[in-house]
């Protein structure tokens, strides 16, 4: 179905922007304060639902055209990747390496395996709410 | 390289072949595969010299440490004679399936990554020293086989043989483990070395003998035998090559190999030497008389095989009395193992050639059935030769390697009567009785499968195919296995040195220290003596009674199909598979209401009995936390917004009630300062009621008769129950201070250990990761489930209520 909600659109092309950004905020940050690939996942398809509430799902489709499916596959490997990495050091399956870097821009930095698996979580999180909510809403 | 990695080089090659052959379609995918057993086995066979001197390797790849469970590859003699046949005829075999398995018309890729599967599974069963991963390894042969026999699964024989082969033989896996688990409990370790090294005190225990007896029951129904052999000639469905390899040379001697392995562990035993050499005699006898039943040339040869991995595990059986023998190294009884060993390698070399013959006679001809078959020698000689080289082997004729096991077997069974124990004394008797028979049959079916194929009137009538002569290259592999059959023969004592004896001395570690000292010397001729009396015997009466084989055939069809095994396997398959659906029919209602209710109820009665069962239940409100008037006000809306999605007449109501359930909870999350969850349930919360939109497009509306719902008063009681369970554990979880809070735990650990400082997304991303990984696996399970209930719903049911 067609909708033109002209307060809709206009607010969504705003507050997806801030939605993204906040998610992608709260994913890096989600191991030192609240958040993580779960609830970032969670909002970025937060994001991408409004946008498919305002507009229509074949305009958004054309705007990302992302095989969720695909994606969500894609972040399963990365976690099953980062957790068999441990296994080329010769520690336990699923064991984290963290360190704290000095980085230009950023100074110090704490660099952790955690956010490579979370960067799984976070993809197959987005993969399967957009797979399941197109799906659903696709079907006639 | 460490030798531990070396048992995963097949299964890693597997990853390239869908790629080699989708790539490289033009040439045939088996030449890259034939480079892994070919590399593999000049490799191991560099390892020789120091282990025909007693070396052996270790080598370990921890997996599970906290489990102990690793991988722990241990070269000795006998798992290096393993390896060096899994990977040799490996090589042949896959050489002679590039011949006979057509690139263009076959699914290569399937065939090679099943059978590089196998060939790693085969490789880690005889170099494990840690019976968990034997296990899995031993597991890994029964799925792998089983895709290997299903690989025409087209055909139902195909998919029947496989199922067939995977039931029996997973059936033995799990006695198998079971007995392993045992063996661990006795002795305290996983590691066969170390078991061996407490044998005389595992003796003494309990579990000892059902111990030995789960063993066994994998090692037969893995090799075979009686009564388990009725899944080997089903998998002769298989594509030649994986009958030659699988089912003659490897897999099925994995059982043979379990009971060497394990032969210094169990042996001290009785019930082990009555059980081995009793059922491989009597498989022996038994399968070599039903050879002759045949009609299929691969179903005379899977009876064979039957009766001959009978003939082995004989023997390993009689091996057991050395050790209840004081100099058994210096007496006759010392034979059976050598024998074992020695006819286990002849076994592979001429099985393996005729296993290949009977391939190109199909191949050539278009049909296996010896009924049709006859007169082929002059049209393929090559392949006559090799079969009779093999048949004459097979039936212990000389100058053929078969004839030197075959007396050596002869040997080992007279050799009984030294033996004074367990009533032996008495019965010593009737094994070399039954023994002699069974090779009179041996020889019969021997012939019968050479000269019924070659000899005799050719029918080019019956014929699907002009029968011709095969290609070079599909003749290269049985033709050198034919030839090392001869070989053999002629400097038998140069495989005795190289291959026998260190696996021997393997076996019989209390006998022999080194293999050197195993004094064994093999010759063609050893005098008029016992054996050569019987032997004589067997070619008289075998020859006379398969000159007159038409006379007498007709008796096997006096055997009634209604009393065999094969047909007591199809009744408890159709048995177990109805009483199956007959019980799950009772239960599965297809309602979604009655699962509830089995559910619940279950977890109330499980939670309940375990709080009063341990005294755990308690209330204390002493320390309870003030309740504030925010919290008083979210739960009067969280009650009476569930209140409302109970009386709700439509079904916006119901969702918006159901998001207000959700909201609020959320809030209470945000007063107890849980940011985290507050945020998850949130974007959950608007996410589901987007879906719940999307879907309620569908969905009809709630219809006036479903308004009223009756009250249900088993319905009501499931549900108080629910509630007051869970109330109770809150209430106990909060008054026992039986142990310190986890939380705590947290809290200390999670800066120093994991670097972080959100306690929840640590605890999801590394202490609990495992969870996530699997928590997120679901996810993707769920989302397929949904693609492939919508998108993919075979027929499209318009205007109907889905809910009827």
């Amino acid at each position: 179905m067609r909708t033109n909600d002209v307060m809709l659109q206009t607010a969504t092309k705003v507050v997806t922007f801030i939605i993204l950004m906040f998610a992608v905020h709260i994913f890096f940050a989600g191991h030192y304060t609240p958040g993580g690939g779960f609830v970032g996942g969670l909002l970025t398809a937060s994001a991408i639902v409004l946008l498919m509430l305002a507009f229509d799902i074949p305009t958004i489709k054309k705007i990302l055209p992302i095989n969720y499916v695909v994606l969500s596959a894609v972040g399963l490997l990365i976690a099953i990747a980062t957790a068999s990495a441990s296994i080329v050091f010769d520690v336990p399956f699923f064991t984290h390496a963290y360190d704290y870097f000095d980085l230009p821009l950023f100074g110090e930095t704490s660099l952790h395996s955690a956010l490579l698996f979370d960067i799984g979580v976070y993809l197959v999180v987005v993969g399967v709410t957009m797979t399941i909510i197109q799906t659903i809403g696709e079907d006639e | 390289m460490s030798l531990v990695f070396l048992i995963f080089i097949p299964i890693l090659a597997a990853l390239f072949i869908p790629l080699l052959f989708k790539r490289l379609g033009q040439i045939h995918t088996g030449w890259f595969v034939l480079l892994v057993p070919a590399a593999l086995f000049l490799y191991y066979a560099t390892r020789l010299p120091s282990v025909m001197e007693g070396g052996t390797y270790v080598s370990e790849l921890s997996w599970i440490p906290s489990l102990d469970i690793a991988f722990v590859a241990y070269l000795d003699g006998l798992s290096l004679l393993f390896t060096l046949l899994i990977t040799g005829i490996g090589a042949l075999v896959v050489l002679y399936s590039i011949f006979y398995l057509d690139k263009h018309r076959e699914q290569l890729h399937n065939f090679y990554v099943y059978l590089l599967i196998f060939m790693s599974a085969m490789l880690g069963v005889v170099q494990s020293d840690h019976l968990i991963t034997l296990y899995l390894f031993w597991e890994l042969t029964s799925i792998s086989s089983f895709l290997l026999i299903a690989y025409w699964y087209t055909r139902d024989r195909s998919r029947f043989g496989a199922l067939k082969s995977m039931m029996i033989t997973v059936f033995g896996g799990l006695m198998m483990l079971g007995g392993f688990v045992l063996l661990s409990i006795m002795g305290g370790t996983y590691s066969i070395r170390e078991l061996i090294a407490q044998a005389p005190e595992l003796a003494q225990h309990d579990f000892f003998i059902w111990a030995l007896v789960l063993v066994l029951l994998g090692a037969f129904t893995k090799s075979a035998q009686f009564p388990f052999y009725i899944w080997l000639p089903d998998a002769m469905e298989a594509p030649t090559p994986v009958s030659a390899y699988l089912h003659s040379a490897t897999m099925v001697k994995a059982g043979i190999y379990l009971v060497a392995r394990l032969t210094p562990v169990f042996a001290l035993s009785e019930v082990w030497m009555w059980l081995v050499a009793g059922v491989g005699l009597f498989t022996m006898v038994w399968a070599s008389f039903f050879a002759l039943k045949q009609t299929d040339l691969k179903g005379i040869l899977a009876f064979s095989t039957v009766s001959q991995l009978g003939l082995i595990m004989s023997l390993l059986g009689v091996a057991a009395a050395a050790y209840h023998v004081e100099g058994a190294a210096d007496s006759y009884l010392k034979y059976a193992a050598f024998a074992a060993i020695f006819h286990l390698i002849n076994h592979a070399t001429f099985k393996g050639s005729l296993f290949m013959i009977a391939g190109i006679v199909d191949h050539e001809t278009g049909t296996r059935d010896i009924r049709k078959l006859g007169g082929l020698m002059s049209l393929m000689p090559v392949s006559f030769t090799v079969a009779l080289i093999g048949s004459l082997s097979m039936a212990g004729l000389p100058p053929f390697n078969g004839f030197l096991s075959k007396e050596m077997f002869l040997t080992a069974m007279l050799s009984l009567q030294e033996f004074n124990m367990f009533s032996m004394d008495v019965w010593w008797v009737l094994f070399p009785i039954i023994a002699w028979i069974g090779s009179v049959f041996t020889f019969i079916y021997s012939l019968y499968f050479v000269f019924h194929t070659f000899a005799g009137k050719h029918q080019p009538e019956q014929l699907p195919k002009k029968a011709h002569e095969a290609p070079i290259g599909m003749l290269i592999s049985p033709v050198f296995l034919a030839a090392l059959v001869v070989l053999i023969f002629f400097i038998p004592n140069l495989i005795g040195d190289w291959l026998v004896k260190p696996a021997v001395a393997a076996i019989q570690p209390f006998l022999y220290d080194s293999p050197q000292n195993v004094d064994i010397h093999v010759s063609a001729w050893h005098g008029f003596n016992t054996e050569l009396f019987m032997t004589l015997g067997i070619f008289a009466i075998g020859g006379l009674m398969f000159w007159t084989l038409r006379k007498w055939q007709h008796l096997y069809d006096l055997y009634p199909d209604a009393i065999s095994l094969n047909r007591l396997y199809d009744e408890m398959m159709l048995l177990s598979d109805g009483g199956a659906n007959r019980f799950s029919r009772i239960y599965m209602t297809g309602f979604i209401r009655s699962y509830l209710v089995y559910m619940f109820s279950f977890m109330t009665f499980i939670v309940l009995l375990t709080l009063f069962l341990n005294e755990a239940f308690q209330i204390d409100f002493s320390n309870l936390a003030p309740i504030g008037v925010y919290e008083i006000v979210i739960l009067l809306a969280l009650v009476g917004a569930t209140l409302t999605i109970l009386g709700s007449k439509s079904r916006l109501t119901a969702i918006i009630a159901l998001g207000a359930v959700g909201y609020s909870v959320a809030l209470l999350f945000v007063i107890f300062r849980a940011p985290d969850l507050a945020l998850t349930q949130l974007v959950i919360e608007t996410i589901s009621v987007a879906l719940f939109l999307l879907a309620f497009y569908h969905l009809p509306q709630i219809s006036r008769k479903e308004e009223r719902m009756k009250f249900r008063f088993g319905n009501a009681l499931v549900a108080l129950g629910v509630g007051v369970t869970m109330t109770l554990v809150a209430l106990s979880a909060h008054s026992q201070k039986a142990m310190p809070s986890i939380s705590e735990f947290y809290k200390e650990t999670v800066y120093k250990e994991a670097g972080g400082g959100n306690i929840v997304n640590v605890i999801l991303v590394d202490y609990r990761g495992f969870d996530t990984l699997f928590e997120i696996a679901v996810l993707g399970i769920a989302g397929i489930g949904i693609i492939t209930m919508i998108r993919l719903r075979l027929t499209k049911k318009e205007g109907q209520h889905e809910n009827k």
